[in-house]
């Protein structure tokens, strides 16, 4: 019961400063900090905006890094096989090039800005994503 | 300075990713996998993020007819639901529940250098650059209907 409160204290803690940082995003750059479209806008032929694009995912880097160094237990790679791995990322980035979104940019900003759109696309991924995990880890 | 402060933001970003709980593949799992025992504990993080960032993008908007830096807000202006939308979040869910890492953790835990992490990232860059192919293909041929 403690460590589930401690969880939860952790979990919204944590998501205030993504919500936080995301706001920062809209108030400097004026985007929606979805990372599969910073990220997939970072590698397309179609965007003239690859600075900024950039300097943010190395920000996720250097966050890493700091991760890795004050709280070394709250990241933790996958023990996976590898090719399950690969099939994931695979899946993962196709994916979310295709419904134009993930976690970040149809669950938290587009929840926020209350978008049907992104309200679907967030029941589909979380629910997809448990009966996956379900099936393959329970 | 601009650049700087832009780093910044994916470093705070990153920072909330690690401390709630996102960027431990065993939580996420936790979280789920609604057979084992489950761990509910990250839905905080999507309520922690919604209730500030909802409030500040009001705030925002309400204050400020245009960014600090850029010249306009980009904002998403579609509001169909299409086949695209529900089965890319589909296949995404596939990929998060097999793994449990979506787009930020991976690349925040690539500073691990773990073996697994990378690779999960360089297939996910594959992913999206294959979409990109496919879709710029399928935008070509509905350009040009003829030669089909």
């Amino acid at each position: 019961m403690n460590d589930l409160m401690t969880s939860l204290g952790l979990a919204l803690a944590g998501g205030a400063l993504i919500g936080l940082a995301s706001a920062l995003l809209m108030l400097l750059r004026g985007r929606i900090a979805g990372i599969s479209g910073i990220a997939g806008g970072a590698m397309s032929p179609d965007t003239d905006d690859k600075g900024w694009r950039g300097m943010f995912l190395l920000g996720l880097l250097a966050g890493g890094g700091t991760l890795l160094l004050a709280m070394p237990q709250q990241i933790q790679a996958p023990d996976q096989p590898i090719w399950m791995v690969l099939a994931a990322g695979l899946f993962v980035g196709f994916g979310v090039r295709l419904g134009n979104g993930c976690t970040s940019g149809h669950g938290v900003c587009g929840i926020s800005r209350f978008s049907v759109r992104s309200l679907v696309a967030t029941a589909t991924f979380v629910g997809v994503g448990m009966i996956t995990a379900s099936l393959i880890h329970g | 300075m601009h650049a700087l402060l832009t780093l910044f933001v994916g470093w705070l970003f990153a920072m909330g990713l690690g401390i709630s709980g996102m960027t431990d593949v065993s939580k996420v799992i936790g979280f789920l996998n609604i057979r084992g025992e489950w761990d509910p504990s990250l839905m905080g993080v999507m309520g922690g993020a919604i209730i500030v960032y909802s409030i500040a993008y009001r705030l925002i908007h309400r204050k400020r007819v245009e960014p600090i830096i850029e010249q306009k807000f980009r904002i998403p202006t579609r509001t169909d639901i299409d086949f695209r939308l529900v089965a890319g979040a589909a296949m995404f869910g596939i990929g998060w529940g097999t793994a449990g890492i979506c787009p930020g953790p991976g690349i925040t835990s690539m500073a691990t250098g773990a073996q697994t992490s990378i690779a999960f990232v360089a297939a996910m860059i594959l992913g999206m650059f294959a979409h990109q192919v496919l879709n710029a293909r399928g935008q070509a041929a509905k350009a040009e209907p003829a030669k089909a």
